[in-house]
């Protein structure tokens, strides 16, 4: 007689979580994908240099309006450049930001987390009080301060960004570290002589996976509101490179003339920051999910 | 309890001190002390007034004492553009950002505790899906973009507001929602979620089985118990986003209050007025924490009696 065990049949994940999903999930992942595809293909796609200038062409409406010239589908800005190609440009720096920020912060929270949570003792003591004063401090307020005394370079901006999240991840990686580190697994592997190093990288940071990727997806739409808004002040990256949020910001000031100039990039922050905290809710509701089950 | 008071109250304060630390040293890190303290074009007899005051011809350490003489003193030295002192400047700002703060706070709470307790009694139908729906939008969208949409649409296409500055009533409108969008957003998950809580407990069963009346029930029992939570969060969580949102919406809508303040003073790199601003407002979040977590004890026995 044999014993027949179901197992069952191994999908690829994306596939598992897509068709699990509802319309609106679907809609924002498809919609993220194109976000992201537009990004990463943006010197190919846009139409025309995103700083290129023309005298003559100078704050010509989208496709459609009256005045519109050939080719600059989304309008031109006031110094003639095409709102369409700057978009793309700016969409792509944003979520490069958005992404180097995110990551620094999962470095940074991270590490300390797993030594809080490994270590104990004053080390713990002294990383959750920087983390309480990181959440007692409203950041905004700090990355002015940062951005006025160190200058709004890229470097200066990604720095800002990376902190802005890292006691989120700090707090996330220590709680689940201590959780498993109660586990007898971990006891069994300290018995049979593993290190502390060892145990963190091999045992450890491989089971708190899921609630950092879920953490760095949140994170991600925060940081992006983060800094578009500092973009916009005009203490983000300076012109004429430009993210999402400065060219809303510089837009500004011929909002009543030529409004497309800030139409097409705040919508573009729009969809991003939905699409990207749509799929960060989705994904943590499956994380939770799959806790209860356990 | 008197333990747990005094030990909230030496958190703020070690808190503050940190934040104060930080500014000073971050500042300092950042240039020479002549160039981030003084500025250009002040009158010689300040210069020497200040350098004395400060320290600044002498060690980092003596000037962090002196720093912190001043900030217990509320002298943070003179602002680089008015070449006055920085509190007075600050000072004149408070009552404008007050206003804001008061009316968005006050929407926030109007249309945020109904939306949150809907949502609540009806998850399971598309109300409650639509309330989520709509906190999301607040949530997921920029308060910036939120006030060009708004200016877009109601100053210069219909010109029915005013963009710039806080004259009539009718310039809070503007602010006041756009401040309010990530407040509201934020409240309405919460009320909804704390109302879920007090819906499943035994003492809303008892009330119904008493034959009160629904309504009593949900407002009395219900909403009486979650308001705790709710108030809670509101100092703990939005009293933050507010400062933050502040910020944006004043520096957008020319408000002259704080917020705006700050975003100047950082594109001018006014540093002293900057200093000020960050440590006051810092001081006015972590205040506002601090006694919320302890009216918040002070009012619930039961977290009175287990925090000791």
């Amino acid at each position: 007689m044999t014993v027949t065990t179901h197992i069952p049949s191994r999908t690829s994940l994306p596939l598992t979580l897509w068709r699990d999903s509802n319309v609106i999930q679907k809609a924002a992942a498809l919609i993220g994908l194109a976000l992201v595809l537009m990004a990463l293909l943006a010197p190919l796609i846009a139409p025309f240099d995103p700083l290129a200038q023309s005298l003559i062409s100078r704050l010509r409406p989208p496709l459609g309006f009256e005045r519109y010239k050939d080719g600059f589908y989304l309008g031109t800005d006031e110094l003639g450049r095409d709102v369409l190609s700057r978009s793309l440009h700016g969409l792509q720096l944003t979520l490069g930001l958005a992404l180097a920020g995110a990551t620094i912060g999962l470095l940074i929270g991270g590490t300390l987390g797993l030594f809080a949570g490994l270590r104990r003792g004053w080390a713990e003591d002294a990383i959750m009080a920087a983390v309480d004063l990181q959440i007692a401090v409203p950041f905004t307020l700090l990355a002015l301060l940062i951005l006025a005394l160190f200058g709004s370079s890229l470097t200066v901006m990604i720095c800002v960004l990376g902190i802005a999240g890292w006691e989120q991840y700090a707090r996330i990686v220590r709680a689940e570290v201590r959780k498993i580190t109660e586990l007898p697994f971990i006891e069994a592997a300290r018995a049979s002589g593993g290190g502390q190093r060892y145990i963190a990288l091999t045992h450890v940071l491989p089971n708190i996976v899921s609630p950092l990727v879920v953490q760095f997806t949140l994170s991600l739409s925060n940081i992006v509101i983060l800094e578009s808004t500092l973009s916009f002040l005009g203490l983000g990256v300076q012109p004429p490179t430009a993210t999402l949020g400065s060219m809303v910001g510089y837009g500004r000031d011929y909002m009543p003339t030529a409004p497309w100039m800030v139409i097409a990039p705040a919508v573009l922050i729009i969809l991003v920051t939905f699409s990207v905290q749509i799929l960060g809710d989705w994904l943590r509701d499956r994380a939770d999910v799959r806790l209860r089950d356990r | 309890m008197t333990l747990y008071i005094l030990r909230t109250l030496l958190k703020m304060v070690l808190t503050l001190f940190a934040i104060i630390t930080l500014v000073f040293f971050a500042t300092r890190m950042s240039g020479s002390p002549l160039d981030t303290a003084l500025g250009d074009g002040l009158a010689e007899e300040d210069r020497a007034l200040m350098i004395e005051y400060f320290g600044l011809d002498r060690s980092i350490w003596y000037q962090y004492l002196a720093y912190l003489r001043g900030v217990l003193e509320g002298n943070f030295g003179l602002s680089f553009i008015e070449r006055r002192p920085v509190a007075d400047i600050v000072a004149e700002r408070i009552w404008p950002t007050l206003q804001l703060l008061g009316s968005a706070l006050a929407l926030t709470l109007v249309v945020s505790v109904p939306l949150g307790v809907v949502a609540a009694l009806w998850r399971d139908s598309w109300i409650g899906s639509a309330v989520m729906g709509l906190a999301f939008i607040g949530y997921a969208v920029p308060n910036f973009v939120i006030a060009t949409f708004m200016v877009l649409i109601f100053a210069f296409s219909l010109n029915w507001l005013p963009v710039v500055g806080n004259g009539t009533p009718w310039h809070f409108i503007m602010p006041t929602i756009a401040m309010s969008g990530v407040l509201i957003a934020a409240l309405t998950r919460f009320t909804r979620n704390a109302m879920l809580d007090v819906l499943g407990q035994d003492f809303m069963r008892t009330a119904r089985a008493k034959g009160l009346p629904e309504t009593v029930v949900i407002l009395k029992h219900g909403l009486r118990n979650a308001g705790v939570t709710v108030l809670s969060v509101l100092g703990l969580q939005i009293a933050g986003m507010a400062a933050a949102g502040n910020v944006v919406v004043e520096a957008i809508f020319s408000w002259p209050g704080i917020g705006e303040l700050l975003v100047s003073a950082a594109i001018m790199r006014d540093y002293p007025v900057l200093q000020f601003g960050v440590i006051s407002v810092a001081f006015a979040v972590v205040v506002v924490n601090a006694l919320t977590d302890i009216a918040y004890v002070v009012a619930d026995p039961r977290i009175r009696m287990a925090k000791g």
